[in-house]
């Protein structure tokens, strides 16, 4: 545990915000790891793993309120909070992302 | 057989000396709802230790909810669902369960039961619970020689006839039911629902006479029939036919009707073997006094075999009365506790048809008070009585929304409204919901679950945020489903407006709080165009909610046609890419083939196609086209370029395919051109939108080489330029044939009428409803009348409003090929994680 946590943060620009329609997901790659980041219709950013941990499905095809991210193949929903899943199935990872000068820049 | 809550095998229970065990012996006879009720009412009394409990059962199981059979026969709910108490259940209380063995007499002055398997218990106090069986009246053939019901012949009580009848639904196709009462009704409906022709004979001249009057017994007839179920009044059946199964019933008029499975559930008898057999003294059922005793002072009956006052029950709550009032007695929690009769109440479960009954059905006394509201073209029929300002009776046929309120007055004698109409109708002042907070906690609300007030407060207040949560905890509700508006009420009275939305609730979607029609209103009042605009300005705090988006989309293209705004977030995935999504996050493309009619040089772009984007596997669809899957989402684009073709939508909530078969071109059966006339409705209504996906067929002749027989539209050539038109068809997960809507005699009235029903279908339906709940739910009369005579005016609007969504049409494909909707629309979003590999061959 405590080695994840000492483990230092870095900032990556992935795009920009126009990327990423309102209220859809893209995915991109930070770090060497795949992110899908989601810009809401309030204007929020979230992002998280790009691969959902039920069976594989591409996240940021789902369908996202401000609340959760539902997944396409199954619809299992994680909440943008921490991740969790409603139905108390394996959470997502979520990620701290912001806008930086029209810059997506998620940090990991 | 598999035992029905059989303990794992192997477990043994201890028993203590019977010599050194100081308590008293209390034996029980009948393992159903009123025995098992009565044993854990005085376990619930501190009873376990006070006596020493043996409990007889007829039947090999647990103990099982019998109320809920009939959700069983219509394999709406399992048998596991259905247990109440399995054989440990006894095992952990204690309780001798002799479970498969039949109690044959008493001897009353020795104080023993004799049983089947030759033991002899002896006992201090002995409860008759052993219910009725089901009353098969005198016709010819019926029984064997040996007193068997013939093969094919069922009645309907016990957990092992159900299974015998839905085993038998697999190889029949056509059952006669016997008796129009509330077992009848819905053994009938569950035989439907498995694909069978279900014909109802009745005795009496109106159907569930015994709680209702004949107008509103008339109105229930039309409702039974509309669901496609014929029925046959006052007349009684006189024979069986069939030598070594059931193949019909003769009526007494002389009428055959033919059939392979005969249900007869023409009324129940009280088992009273035992007790005639005991020298008790027995008229109608086993005669007991307020205290629930037989004349022998230590023998005790409860349940449907309990004469009381003159009356005997066929319900459940009487036989939970008389096992709470006989435990208080036994267990001297209340030795002067006494029973003095029910008032009863009763639901049909019968999905469709609503019927709600409590105390007289009309006005006995002269001043009664009798209000009456019918309606029966709607299949309504509603009315009350009141005597000194307390209602003693209610019906409620077509309509129950009322029935929580209606039943709090009946049973607790709540005070009524002055306006005595707000009984039957909302007057919208927001005055209702009297009740629920007086409502007591220990009152059941779900009878067949046994969950009270009490508990759906403790869940609520356990955590549980929603309706449906409440239900999935206390199983409130989950029975035959009558209760669930109370539960629902009771549920925002406990938490008090701190309730999550309840998407189990009538709202068209889950994130709005409407039913479709009221949406639709709103929608078009405030002149919504988008779904952010929908969730703006309806939803609550104008908050939007995922899983909605798909069906707002779908409801304003329906009410919107070409002027809506669409917006890429609002739809699902395979709508934003026009391809369905697979299970590796690949997409399977699908193009058009108008009737399944292809042409050669169709064929070789196909495969070229193909090729160049390596699809892994290419599939001939059910629907007549071809599948390719396996499709990167980066390729769509370019795919539909080089393909040329549009889009055969295969992956949406829309109209999908249009199969025909050869018709007159080259069969030699042929009646007439359905390849045209297919080709003509895909034509015309390619990619309509609607509420589920709808999948047409058109067949030259009624072999029917094209299925369209089980399809949400089927039409069929009859000869001499008529087509017949069926509606509501399935043959996937559920398999229903088509209701002949009319024979038309042009393809142009096909092309008409297909429009109207759709249009129809678009306006009406809910969310994800199919055709095929969709046309029993609302009634093949009912569309009949509106769409062919125009009983609510409303075709010229239908019309319109399915032209304004052809217009509105346009290829996908063709479309965003050229330039994409949203920036990155085709951007993969698949990780570089192993995904689950479809394999490819
Ligand atoms: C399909 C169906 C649907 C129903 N729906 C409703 C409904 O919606 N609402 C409602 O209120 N009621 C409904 N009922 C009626 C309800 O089930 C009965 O009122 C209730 O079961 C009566 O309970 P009981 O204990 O008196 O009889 P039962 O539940 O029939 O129990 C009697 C038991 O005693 C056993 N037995 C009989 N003789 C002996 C013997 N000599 N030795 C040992 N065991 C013996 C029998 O095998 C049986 O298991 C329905 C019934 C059926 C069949
Ligand atoms: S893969 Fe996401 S819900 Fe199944």
């Amino acid at each position: 545990m405590s080695l994840t946590e000492e483990r230092t943060t870095t900032a990556h620009v992935v795009g920009r915000v126009e990327d990423v329609p309102p209220g859809e997901g893209r995915t991109f790659v930070a770090g060497g790891e795949q992110v899908a980041v989601f810009r809401l219709r309030d204007g929020s950013l979230h992002a998280t793993q790009a691969a959902c941990p039920h069976a594989g499905g591409p996240l940021a095809d789902g369908q996202t309120d401000v609340d959760v991210l539902v997944c396409p193949l199954h619809q299992y929903a994680y909440r943008w909070a921490d991740g969790s899943s409603t139905s108390g199935t394996a959470p997502i990872r979520v990620f701290a992302v912001h806008e930086a000068d029209g810059a997506l820049v998620v940090t990991l | 057989m598999r035992v029905l809550g059989a303990r794992p095998a192997g477990a043994t229970a201890l028993h203590l000396d019977d010599d050194l065990d100081p308590r008293g012996r209390l034996v029980v006879v009948g393992n159903g709802m009123a025995g098992a009720r009565f044993v854990e009412e005085v376990l619930e009394r501190g009873g376990g230790d006070q006596f020493r409990i043996t409990v007889f059962g007829d039947e090999p199981h647990g103990n099982y909810n019998r109320i809920m059979l009939s959700p069983v026969l219509a394999g709406e709910s399992s048998e596991d669902e259905i247990v109440l108490n399995p054989h440990d259940w006894y095992t952990d209380n204690g309780i001798d369960l002799r479970a498969g063995v039949r109690v044959e007499r008493i001897d009353t002055a020795a104080k023993q039961v004799h049983a089947a398997d030759g033991s002899v218990t002896g006992y201090d106090h002995l409860v008759l619970a052993t219910g009725s069986y089901s009353f098969v009246p005198p016709m010819a053939g019926v029984r064997r020689d040996d007193g068997s019901l013939l093969s094919g012949v069922y009645g309907f009580r016990t957990i092992d006839e159900t299974r015998a009848m839905l085993e038998a639904t697999s190889r029949c196709t056509r059952a006669v039911v016997m008796g129009g009462g509330l077992l009848g009704l819905e053994a009938a409906r569950a035989l439907q629902g498995h694909g069978l022709q279900v014909e109802l004979v009745h005795a009496m001249p109106w159907l569930m006479n015994a709680q209702l009057d004949a107008e509103a017994g008339a109105i229930l007839k039309r409702s039974v029939e509309s669901l496609g179920i014929t029925v046959h009044l006052d007349v009684l059946a006189t024979e069986v036919l069939g030598a070594d199964s059931v193949e019909g019933v003769v009526l007494k008029d002389g009428r055959r009707l033919d059939c392979d499975l005969l249900v007869v559930a023409a009324g129940v008898r009280p088992h009273t073997d035992v007790a005639v057999r005991s020298g008790l003294e027995v008229q109608r059922a086993i005669v007991v006094d307020d205290q629930l005793r037989t004349d022998d002072p230590d023998v005790y009956a409860i349940g449907e075999c309990a004469q009381h006052r003159g009356e005997v029950y066929g319900l459940v709550a009487p036989a939970w009365e008389h096992a709470k009032v006989l435990a208080d007695v036994l267990t001297g929690t209340d030795p002067a506790a006494d029973y003095t009769g029910s008032r009863t109440a009763t639901k049909l479960k019968v999905a469709g048809v609503d019927v709600a009954v409590m105390g007289v059905s009309t006005p006995e006394r002269d001043d009664d008070e009798f209000l009456v509201i019918s309606e029966p073209k709607r299949g309504v029929h509603l009315s009350v009585v009141i005597r000194d300002d307390r209602l003693v009776g209610a019906t409620l046929l077509g309509d129950t929304r009322k029935v929580a309120f209606l039943t709090q007055a009946f049973d607790r004698g709540a005070p009524l409204p002055e306006e005595r109409i707000r009984l039957l109708v909302d007057l919208s002042d927001g005055a209702a919901e009297v009740g629920v907070a007086e409502m007591p906690a220990d009152s059941q609300v779900c009878n067949c679950n046994g969950v009270s007030k009490g508990d759906i407060c403790g869940a609520v207040g356990g955590g549980c945020g929603s309706v449906g949560e409440v239900m999935d905890r206390t199983r409130a509700g989950k029975g035959c489903g009558s209760c669930t508006s109370l539960v629902k009420q009771i549920v925002e009275w406990a938490a008090d407006g701190e309730l999550a939305e309840d998407p189990a609730a009538s709202y068209y979607v889950p994130g709005v709080p409407m039913p479709k029609p009221e949406l639709i209103r709103a929608i078009r009042e405030h002149d919504l165009r988008s779904v952010s605009a929908v969730f703006a300005t309806l939803a609550p705090n104008g908050k939007d909610d995922a899983r909605s988006k798909m069906g707002l989309t779908s409801l304003l293209k329906m009410v919107w046609g070409h002027d809506h705004i669409p917006e890429k977030d609002a739809e699902f995935i395979n709508d934003r890419v026009h391809g369905n999504i697979q299970r590796d996050g690949t997409f399977s493309v699908v193009p058009q083939m108008k009737g399944g009619v292809t042409t050669p040089a169709q064929l070789r772009r196909i495969a070229e196609v193909a090729e160049k984007y390596e699809v892994p596997m290419v599939k001939v669809t059910g629907g007549q086209r071809i599948d390719l899957l396996g499709v990167r989402k980066e390729d769509l684009p370019a795919m539909w370029s080089d393909l040329g073709m549009p889009s055969g939508y295969a992956y949406g909530k829309s109209m999908r395919t249009v199969k025909t078969c050869v018709g007159s071109d080259f069969c030699r059966f042929g009646l007439d051109d359905s390849t045209q006339l297919g080709i003509d409705l895909e034509t015309r209504f390619q990619g309509i939108e609607s509420p589920a996906k709808i999948k047409m067929a058109v067949v030259g002749c009624p072999r029917n080489c094209a299925e369209a027989y089980v399809k949400d539209v089927g039409v069929v050539a009859v000869g001499s330029g008529r087509w017949e038109v069926y509606v509501g068809g399935a043959a996937g997960a559920t398999v229903r044939k088509g209701d002949l809507l009319a024979t038309v005699d042009s393809p142009q009235a096909v092309m008409t009428l297909t429009g109207r029903f759709l249009q129809y279908y678009r306006e009406n339906a809910n969310w994800l409803e199919r055709t095929y709940d969709f046309v029993p739910r609302v009634g093949l009369d009912k569309i009949k009348r509106v769409l062919l005579e125009d009983a609510e005016g409303l075709c010229a609007d239908l019309d319109a409003g399915i032209q304004r969504a052809i217009d509105a049409y346009r290829d996908p494909w063709g479309q965003d090929a050229a330039e994409p909707a949203t920036p990155g629309q085709f951007r993969p979003a698949l990780p570089l994680v192993a995904l689950p590999k479809v394999p490819v061959r």
